[in-house]
């Protein structure tokens, strides 16, 4: 191995500074409520205000269900298409890889012009939000459950079950989703952290979600915010913190791009 | 069992325990759930902003929505302020990505940098949206650590110098921040990929440095290096969070005229707004056409 030259270190520091100095900067921003000194005193505020609370409630509420239908929906399919129907992988990954070719912002426009009229008068109900974040989560879904059934022996088990008397629902629950275990907390790991920071479905479909709170606390309360945002930093961190400490050793999974 | 291997391949990769059924294959009605899924939540929307964005007022069939689009200068504007933020953040984004992805596997830095850049990449390819707005305008905004800091050290007024972080410049700034580290994260791979016999062979047969990468690295990067731009064009194209907590509505992006008739009807004219989103939709629709088809050139030689 060739020893590293100045240029190489010079990238690498360049490449540090840009990326942690936005972050110390927004922490320090957020420590200046107090004009004259450094204080929490902006976190102690973003706590107490009740507005907080009720957007990250709904926010954590809207992860929730996002990841059990994600969850339904992409387990029984993926082990489907291992085990019995190999030639609907094309179509299936195709679907997963959707969220990258509509952006965002179309498919909300879309939802809202397709169901905000009789005969399917979907937008008054939240099931529009959390369906457009199934469709967000389900790029990692499908990767994370579809690396994790490579790696075990779904016939052998699937059929070991049957044999023993399984039906259909007990070799999912019992068998495959126990072996899955690791596969399925990364993607839960990785939908909970897309979808508590998110921010365009939640606005332009008008549901109550802590991204659009924390935008429209910048509005008045500009510490407050760089607060929050700080916090919801770390909660991003945390949750690719545990999903690198969950895959390790495994393959590396490149995820590509989150909400943004 | 006593089944032949023809039939095999035809039902999958392994036999299944049951004889086979002479008749229609039921295979595909567990796949339901997802596909009626996939039909209510991907399909139906986009029909729909299909089919309304030949639709007139009066709901006829006409192309007058297009032709509108491609007369209003703001429009024009919001798609030419959208693409040449994808284009710069994808050139300088790739360039810078992949010397730092270069400097780190083979530029002979200690091996434990390379973990820890892999790490942050996956955080910061994530870390966009609102959040990331804020930490770039208490960086370089009007009072951030970095302009009162150049201010107040160097007594140097960035914004009085012209610079202002509000504008496309300043905004491709901040989209590098999620662009570079996908870079990282797609570019990897192909570099792990270059396998040291090949500079061993050029070597022998008397390559210098240059000439192997010009012969030999480079070719064989090169549709690697160009999928991931492309990739990073349509990943700022359809980026919206970022730019509306940064400038509001004030930056005119195609995203950001999409949401706004969302919010309201500005264009006044339905039929505008989703011929807008289908413009958008057929540029990502290039966007990862090119992108699949220089993946499938570049896993001739990177598995």
């Amino acid at each position: 191995m060739r020893r590293a030259g100045v240029w190489a270190w010079l990238l690498f520091g360049l490449g540090m500074i840009y990326f942690f100095l936005p972050l110390i900067a927004s922490f320090l921003f957020s420590l200046r409520k107090l004009q004259d000194r450094l204080s929490f005193e902006a976190y102690r505020l973003v706590f107490s205000d009740p507005g907080f609370a009720y957007s990250f409630g709904s926010s954590l509420r809207w992860a929730a269900f996002t990841i059990v239908i994600s969850l339904l929906l992409v387990v029984p399919t993926v082990y489907w298409v291992h085990l019995r129907a190999p030639r609907f992988r094309p179509i299936v990954e195709f679907i997963t890889l959707m969220p990258f070719v509509v952006p965002a912002v179309v498919l909300a426009f879309g939802l809202i012009r397709a169901y905000a009229r009789p005969p399917l008068m979907l937008t008054s109900s939240p099931a529009i939000l959390v369906g457009a974040y199934v469709v967000l989560s389900l790029p990692y879904m499908f990767r994370a459950v579809d690396n994790g059934l490579r790696a075990i022996d779904v016939r052998t088990l699937t059929e070991a079950a049957q044999s023993l008397g399984a039906g259909w629902v007990t070799v999912l629950w019992r068998v495959i989703f126990p072996n899955l275990r690791v596969a399925l907390l990364s993607g839960m790991f990785l939908t909970f952290a897309i979808v508590v920071g998110e921010y365009t479905f939640a606005a332009l479909l008008a549901w109550p979600a802590f991204g659009p709170y924390v935008v429209l606390t910048f509005q008045s309360k500009a510490y407050e915010a760089v607060a929050l945002s700080t916090l919801s930093f770390g909660l991003t961190w945390a949750s690719i913190g545990v999903i690198q400490w969950l895959g390790r050793g495994g393959p590396g999974q490149a995820q590509v791009a989150g909400a943004r | 069992m006593g089944r032949s291997s023809s039939d095999r391949i035809e039902k999958g990769d392994a036999p299944s325990a049951r004889p086979p059924r002479p008749g229609i294959s039921w295979v595909w009605v567990p796949l339901l759930p997802f596909f009626l899924f996939a039909i209510a939540f991907l399909l139906v929307p986009s029909i729909s902003i299909v089919y309304r964005s030949f639709q007139g007022p009066q709901g006829q069939f006409t192309f007058g929505n297009f032709v509108e689009l491609f007369q209003r200068s703001d429009l024009i504007r919001a798609y030419r302020n959208s693409l040449s933020i994808s284009f710069i953040t994808a050139i300088a984004g790739g360039v810078f990505g992949f010397l730092l992805v270069y400097a780190v596997i083979l530029g002979g830095l200690p091996r434990g940098l390379r973990v820890f850049l892999m790490t942050f990449s996956g955080v910061a390819s994530n870390f966009a949206g609102v959040p990331l707005a804020f930490a770039f305008i208490s960086t370089l905004g009007r009072v951030g650590l970095l302009t009162s800091l150049l201010s107040s050290v160097l007594g140097f007024d960035l914004y009085r110098s012209g610079f202002s972080i509000y504008n496309i410049w300043g905004l491709s700034l901040v989209y590098m921040y999620f662009q570079f580290p996908l870079m990282v994260l797609v570019m990897a791979p192909a570099l792990d990929g270059l396998r040291r016999e090949w500079r061993e062979a050029s070597q022998i047969l008397g390559a210098t440095g240059p000439a192997y990468w010009r012969y030999v690295a480079l070719p064989v990067l090169l549709p690697s290096i160009l999928g991931a731009m492309i990739l990073l064009f349509g990943n700022s194209f359809g980026a919206y969070a970022t730019a509306y907590a940064f400038t509001g509505s004030n930056l005119s992006l195609v995203t950001i005229a999409i949401s706004a008739q969302i919010r309201g009807d500005v264009l006044y004219n339905p039929g505008l707004g989703n011929a807008l989103a289908f413009g958008m939709v057929i540029v990502m629709g290039v966007t990862m056409l090119g992108y699949s088809y220089m993946q499938r050139k570049a896993s001739r030689w990177l598995r």
